[in-house]
């Protein structure tokens, strides 16, 4: 099995569980992926698998692409990303993988591209503080003092406003909840970055797991 | 259909009464205790409903030991064995939290009466 899946973020919702707990959950439509690519060691110099995911219009799909999807017999699809194999796996083009990969319980790591915010003040972006709103102050929403009068310079990395989210976010040691193979959905303890429908990748943790009691 | 609908209408429970607002009720709450588990019935008036599909949730009022105490329900968590009707009373709103500052003679509810009066209730 690659580490990862590509998948969908759906929303969020709760669910119940056995024991009669409300749990908060994202529902991550995950997979079907198609392999597209093997890399080996000895043609690429690394190992890992390429998986594609969404449907994509063949009018929409330029020629190179058509041919990369061709070559395992796949329709066209509009996400390609690469994940490293685990250990002592092998899989071939055109091999689907799904939701299943996953099991109850596990923890994971998503990736996602985190909602835009535009151009945002430094208490937003920062979370500086802000002076009073009122009593004569003056002074409400604004940076504070950048440098002082010894430097006589802004250091570089001086948190300013700017750009901030759209950019891409881990959040990492996620529960999986449930995995419905039927429908490919994952339910995942928490909240996941990104938009409604925006693409996510799901990976096996790369943090140390505490042992289940 | 939408795939958050799906997962959510699955999870609705049918096997429960409607609940209105001045229902008196008996909730029997499955309390685990170790790996025992057994049943506990909180009884009181359901004083107000939050809708929500999935997340509905109502909240009952009893007096005990001269102590007014809410319980908050998610209405449809497994937690919930059964909710039994036991009075149905006339009230003219639909958050009774009005009954919290009375006590006494001025905190009861007229049961509402079946078949005549309706229009009334």
């Amino acid at each position: 099995m690659p580490v990862g899946i590509l998948g969908r973020k759906v929303g969020m919702t709760q669910i119940f569980t056995p024991e009669g707990r409300a749990v908060p959950v994202t529902v991550v439509e995950a997979g079907p992926c198609t392999v597209m690519q093997t890399k080996t060691l000895e043609r690429d110099g690394y190992t890992s698998v390429q998986l594609g995911f969404g449907e994509k219009r063949e009018n929409r799909t330029n020629k190179p692409l058509l041919g990369h999807f061709a070559k395992a017999n796949a329709k066209p699809v509009s996400y390609l990303r690469e994940f490293a194999l685990e250990e002592g796996e092998n899989l071939t083009v055109g091999q689907e993988i799904k939701a299943d990969m996953f099991k109850e319980g596990e923890i994971v790591d998503v990736v996602g591209t985190s909602k835009g915010k535009g151009f945002a003040g430094a208490i937003k972006r920062h979370n500086f503080n802000r002076a009073a709103m009122s009593h004569g102050s003056m002074y409400h929403r604004r940076p504070g003092s950048l440098s002082g009068t010894d430097p006589a310079r802004v250091f570089k990395g001086r948190r300013l406003p700017g750009h901030l989210g759209m950019e891409r976010v881990t959040t990492r040691g996620l529960e999986v909840v449930r995995v419905d193979a039927e429908r490919n959905l994952l339910l995942i303890k928490g909240s996941v970055p990104g938009s409604r429908g925006g693409m996510v990748l799901v990976k096996r943790t790369t943090k140390r797991v505490k042992q289940a009691k | 259909m939408n795939i958050i609908d799906t997962l959510e209408r699955e999870q609705i429970r049918t096997d429960l009464p409607k609940l209105k607002p001045g229902m008196t009720v008996r909730v029997h709450v499955k309390v685990k205790e170790g790996n025992r588990e057994r049943i506990q019935i909180f009884e009181g008036l359901v004083i107000a409903i939050q809708n929500g599909g999935l997340r509905e949730t109502f909240t009952v009022r009893k007096v005990s030991q001269g102590v007014g105490v809410e319980r908050i329900f998610p209405l449809h968590a497994p937690m919930i064995s059964t909710i039994e009707v036991v009075r149905e009373g006339r009230v003219r709103r639909a958050k009774l939290y009005y009954l919290r500052k009375l006590s006494g003679r001025a905190a009861r509810i007229t049961e509402r009466r079946k078949g005549i009066n309706v229009s009334e209730g």
